[in-house]
């Protein structure tokens, strides 16, 4: 996949706008294969983004192997409630992967809601 | 899947280390880990099982400095070598753009080895590629044991039994101590790079 400066600029300024202004603290989106195409948020320097990406693309494909257990092709999203921090995945399109951490005073709802508005916007930018 | 990124010049690879269990996959990675600088390696991510077998896979990203202004940024897999894992190593694989097939000398992983290697054919086959076209390494590890009393393998016969199709560089390495390590690091590098570059922003 080739990114260009302004493709990446467009999505972070989707991802600021509709994410982070709501407090959720650090997005990303990531590629099947564990590669980061995006990085927004207060936590950009403190986080194992790397880690982080390569778990999350690893994470997706062994719990699509327990969505065909259950008949189901795929699920396309997963979310993880920790004691402070949760963390939010959906996929967008085939290939992409949105990651949304963010604390008790953001609610699950919004972010499913504001993540299914912003994910056609961001698959058209990077997928075409 | 290579990601290149114009608007920071960067362009992410990603290596796969292949082998049967107990060949000496995360001994390359701790190995090049423990050589590299803080500045050039990323920290080392590894989900073992108690008795220190890859349970999923290990993740070693490294710098490599740059080539035509692009910055090189490489991350390096290792997969779960047992058989029952099949499923994980093709987990692993998807997006891969170069192989180092780590091969075990011990006579006895004969058949492990070159079953290891018809798994490696058929599951890059699965994500749509023939490992034929692909940047392929073959290290012949643990060639200390060779001047132990344990029956092993020679080169040559390793060279029959898993590199007659391929044609692929070899190497020999003793991963515990370095000796072979970064000669195969620094190959699979140069070739992945080259293909990445051919395939995506040449379209070769």
């Amino acid at each position: 996949m080739i990114l260009t400066a302004k493709s990446v600029e467009d999505v972070k300024s989707i991802l600021n706008d509709k994410l982070i202004s709501e407090n959720v603290q650090t997005v990303l989106v990531i590629d099947g294969a564990g590669n980061i195409l995006a990085h927004v948020g207060q936590d950009t320097e403190g986080l194992d983004a790397i880690s982080l990406a390569a778990l999350t693309a690893a994470n997706f494909g062994a719990t699509s192997q327990i969505a065909k257990l259950i008949g189901e092709n795929d699920f396309s999203l997963l979310y993880h409630k920790g004691e402070k921090a949760n963390i939010h995945f959906a996929r967008l399109g085939a290939e992409m992967i949105l990651v949304s951490i963010f604390g008790d005073d953001v609610s699950l709802g919004l972010v499913r809601v504001r993540v299914d508005e912003l994910a056609a916007d961001i698959n058209k930018i990077f997928e075409g | 899947m290579a990601l290149i990124d114009l608007g920071k010049k960067e362009v992410h690879c990603k290596i796969v280390y292949y082998g049967a269990g107990r060949c000496g996959k995360t001994t390359n990675l701790l190995y090049v880990y423990n050589a590299m600088s803080d500045n050039d390696r990323g920290k080392m991510l590894t989900i073992d099982t108690k008795g220190d077998r890859t349970l999923f896979f290990d993740l070693l990203p490294l710098n490599l400095g740059k080539i035509s202004g692009f910055d090189i940024r490489i991350q390096l897999y290792t997969v779960p070598g047992q058989v029952m894992y099949e499923a994980t190593r093709k987990l692993v694989l998807k997006g891969v753009d170069g192989l180092v097939f780590v091969a075990d000398p011990l006579k006895v992983r004969q058949e492990r080895n070159i079953e290891s290697l018809e798994d490696l054919r058929r599951n890059v086959a699965d994500h749509g590629l023939d490992l034929k076209d692909m940047p392929l390494v073959l290290q012949y590890n643990k060639r200390d044991l060779c001047d132990t009393p344990v029956p092993t393998l020679s080169v040559e016969e390793l060279e029959q039994d898993l590199n007659q199709v391929y044609k692929a560089p070899g190497f020999e390495a003793i991963a515990t101590k370095g000796p072979g390590v970064f000669e195969t690091l620094k190959e699979i590098s140069k070739r992945t790079v080259n293909y990445v570059a051919n395939k995506h922003l040449f379209n070769k």
